[in-house]
């Protein structure tokens, strides 16, 4: 019997008058790192910012642990352990890295220690005073994901953590992906670089026009990963 | 004592000590302007009418029921706070989504009404009101007479700027003010209720400029038109200084305050107009204002 | 319905309503009390100049009692203590109004919403306190018993219906000049600049030039209200210049419709005629006037033509689905 964390139907979304989600399905099981795939515009972001309750104008179904997203205040949906790493990573330029960690308030108990953070992310430590933007990217990216683990989040959707990043970063960020991956947290990873993807995950789903149209298991996926260059126009 | 530039001493200090007063009033309602604009991005045209209600809500509060200087002190800005935040529930939350010059002309709107509605009841002419016995007095400081009121209002301002200064710039609830500034959708989405601390923040610099009404209330007379020249000077001394920087309209509001002081010495009949006159050198120099960083 | 659409659109209808509009305008001041009328067609121009920076060009002025004050004070001033003609009078107060104006766009100008307003506002808030304390304006007395003097040595303007269609001629002539300005390339460039000023720059446009000029033109007419106004009362007061009057002129503009020809000279109307009658009702004028600003910008902020031009169009549109 699959443990299903994430159920999302017929899920709508517009932005004003455009709309963007033509009705996605998919689902998510505890403990998994699942990808969404897909070109620019497929309409990555706009699930996840559809899912967090930013984007407002929206209607299907999308149900997290028994309870209705659609209809959680979107203050709230944070509470039921929804943890979000935003695209251009959202850190504050008016606050200090110290500050930025410590912003996102306690959702449940078992979030990760400042000690912890900083053994997971030592490129953190000693830079509490220093401006969060002041930052590298990486290490931007590294402070936006360490904020939520602290918060006890323990479903995290990862918006394009790679992006733009060195790739010695990107294997810091890979390894810290794997730690979380083993403390047990379910993940929702939207990426562009496919091959980050199947270091990651568990399963992936390939978004076209705001719909998902196909899914692969990693094995299938690292067998054959031309399968998806269609998908993304290579 | 010795004269500077043919004034004497004596009069020079009081004049600064004066402007010190002054400052004082200019710096309480500037940083609520301040924090109000930064956070809701509204002009609050009505902060001056606040004033005045806050100063009348004292005077009101005495007269007809008897409730003395050190009660009104804390219940007049309550008031005048509850006040902002049904208007802001009602009105203001209403017109973010619009160009920000409907809150601005909401809010001239409500400065009117307030005015008007308040001298339709209690008329023009100013209503005294008396300096609570325990601040009554002077002190004698050699060079000059200060009346005890005066110098508790200059300790009672700064100390209510210092510490909302260091609520804003030193506390979790500040950083998350500062955050929700800067990305209020990414703020909400970490579980925190912003549209409730954009309400709240209003009613609370709202209720600040009660309480320099309240502060006010034994030095200037209590009337209708007491707030509405003081906004348009605080409004200049908000570009000065720069919109959105809290320290920086604090620290701007105490000097202008002593720079008309300075002003009044030496040259009186320009002290009405010198803030404006310096409003516009910096904004020939420094467009952005002494603090500010606006685009 | 649709023949009184059709009515309401034909060119027929559109003569007959001017018509009867000037048949009204010349019978007018020997019915109605005419000195109201007059101050009528003052806050039509003030309001309909405000309009061109602020509904055309997208500034918001809050300062715009500075000029109309300010020219008041002047014309005042030569046309008492220097005797000098009516027309000149008249002048002198525009060109006042206009260098004011320069020097308050120079400030001002690169400067966007709220921070332009504060500016103005600011700036104005200065010429008030010049007011107050400079000798010539008398403070708190203001100038009084002003002289009208006669148009061109020829007409004695103390009668006052040949002042009343002094008024009224030169008012109209400022509104011609408006309607010229915003159908002209000029007015094109600003509503171009208003609703995309990015755009307008990357075009190689000198914005800040277009909107100066804009805005000294409206605090010229602004000016011309002004003098108008001070040399039928006859009287020039600290009210004139004070910012409750640039924040009521805004009023009239929105209350009108913002952006629309028609709009401040509708706004302006129901505005005067309402202070008029709420000035012997005994209600407080400026919480009424305050009460309906906060209305209007709540519950309609395309004022009244803006509502009335919407609603007709909707209709015609439901009328006739196939009319584009």
């Amino acid at each position: 019997m699959t443990d299903h964390r994430l159920e999302v139907e017929d899920l709508h979304s517009w932005y004003g008058e455009s709309h963007i989600l033509h009705g996605a399905s998919f689902h998510v099981n505890r403990g998994e790192v699942v990808t969404l795939l897909g070109r620019n515009g497929a309409g990555k972001t706009t699930m996840m910012r559809t899912l967090m309750g930013v984007v407002r104008q929206r209607k299907g179904k999308a149900v997290l642990d028994g309870t209705d997203l659609l209809a959680t205040p979107p203050h709230r949906v944070a509470k039921l352990g929804l943890g979000y790493v935003p695209e251009e990573r959202g850190i504050f330029s008016s606050l200090t890295v110290a500050e930025n960690l410590v912003l996102p308030p306690i959702v449940k108990p078992g979030g990760m220690s400042i000690e912890d953070i900083h053994k997971l992310f030592p490129n953190l430590k000693g830079r509490d005073r220093t401006i969060g933007t002041r930052l590298s990217g990486g290490e931007q990216q590294m402070l936006a994901i360490a904020r939520i683990l602290r918060t006890g989040a323990d479903f995290i959707l990862l918006d394009e953590p790679t992006e733009g990043l060195a790739p010695v970063i990107v294997d810091d960020i890979a390894r810290a992906l794997g730690t979380l991956r083993s403390m047990g947290l379910t993940i929702i990873l939207v990426e562009q670089n496919t091959r980050f993807a199947t270091n990651c995950a568990d399963r992936h789903y390939v978004m076209d026009q705001g719909r998902i149209v196909d899914e692969f298991s990693n094995d299938a996926l690292r067998a054959d990963i031309s399968k998806i260059d269609a998908y993304l126009g290579v | 004592m010795p004269d500077i530039f043919g004034v004497p001493m004596v009069v020079l200090l009081g004049q600064i000590m004066l402007g010190l007063i002054n400052g004082s009033f200019y710096a309480v309602l500037s940083l609520g302007l301040a924090i109000i604009f930064g956070m809701l991005n509204v002009i609050n045209f009505a902060h001056g009418a606040l004033y005045m209600m806050g100063a009348f809500v004292t005077w009101i509060l005495l007269s007809t029921v008897g409730i003395n200087y050190w009660t009104a002190l804390f219940v007049a800005p309550m008031i005048v706070g509850l006040f902002g935040i049904v208007i802001e529930r009602l009105a203001l939350r209403h017109l973010y989504k619009v160009d920000h010059l409907y809150s601005l002309l909401f809010t001239f709107g409500m400065a009117l009404a307030l005015e008007g509605l308040f001298r339709y009841i209690y008329g023009s002419a100013g209503k005294p009101y008396p300096v609570p016995e325990q601040l009554a007095g002077v002190f004698k400081l050699g060079f000059m007479i200060l009346p005890v009121y005066r110098a508790w209002v200059i300790v009672a301002a700064v100390i209510v700027c210092v510490a909302v200064w260091l609520v804003i710039e030193k506390t979790r609830l500040g950083a998350w003010l500062r955050a929700a500034t800067e990305n209020p959708s990414l703020v909400t989405a970490f579980g925190i209720n912003v549209p409730l601390m954009l309400t709240l923040t209003y009613g609370f610099c709202v209720g600040l400029a009660g309480f320099a009404g309240v502060l006010a209330a034994p030095i200037y007379q209590v009337s209708p038109g007491m707030g509405s020249n003081l906004i348009i000077v605080v409004f200049a001394v908000v570009v000065i200084g720069g919109l959105g920087s809290i320290g920086g309209s604090i620290l701007t509001g105490l000097s202008l305050g002593v720079i008309e002081g300075l002003t009044k010495t030496f040259y009186p009949s320009a002290s009405t107009i010198v803030i404006f006159v310096v409003m516009a050198i910096v904004l020939i120099i420094r467009p952005a204002g002494l603090f500010g960083r606006e685009a | 319905m649709s023949t009184l659409l059709t009515l309401l659109n034909s060119p027929a209808l559109k003569w007959i309503s001017a018509l009867s509009l000037a048949v009204a305008l010349l019978i007018a001041p020997f019915t109605v009390y005419p000195l109201f009328l007059m101050n009528v067609f003052c806050f039509v121009l003030f309001a309909s100049a405000l309009n061109l920076v602020l509904g055309y060009a997208g500034l918001l002025s809050l300062g715009h009692a500075a000029f109309f004050g300010g020219a008041a004070y002047v014309t005042a001033h030569v046309a008492k203590e220097w005797g000098w003609p009516f027309e000149i009078a008249i002048l002198a107060g525009m060109a006042f109004a206009a260098l004011i104006g320069l020097v308050m766009g120079l400030i001002g100008i690169k400067r966007h919403g709220i921070y332009f307003a504060m500016i103005t506002l600011a700036l104005a808030q200065m010429i008030y306190f010049l007011a107050v304390q400079m000798p010539f304006t008398n403070g708190e007395d203001g100038i009084q018993s002003i002289p009208r003097g006669t148009l061109l040595g020829l007409i004695d303007l103390s009668d006052i219906r040949a002042m009343y269609f002094v008024v009224l001629s030169l008012a109209l002539l400022g509104l011609l000049l408006i309607w010229r300005t915003i159908h002209s390339p000029f007015g094109h460039i600003l509503a171009a600049i208003r609703e995309n000023e990015p755009r307008a720059v990357s075009l190689g446009l000198d914005v800040a030039r277009y909107k100066l000029m804009a805005f000294v033109l409206s605090a010229t007419l602004s000016g011309l209200a002004g003098s108008l106004k001070v040399l039928s009362f006859q009287l020039a007061a600290l009210s004139n210049v004070s910012w409750h009057l640039s924040g009521e002129v805004v009023l009239m503009t929105l209350i009108g419709g913002l952006g629309t020809f028609a709009g401040p000279i509708i706004g302006s109307t129901f505005v005067v005629a309402l202070e008029h009658y709420l000035a012997t009702s005994g209600l407080p004028v400026s919480l009424v006037v305050g009460v309906i600003f906060m209305a209007c910008v709540m519950l309609f902020r395309r004022g009244i033509w803006g509502e009335a031009k919407a609603r007709l169009s909707a209709m015609m549109e439901r009328q006739d689905p196939d009319s584009h």
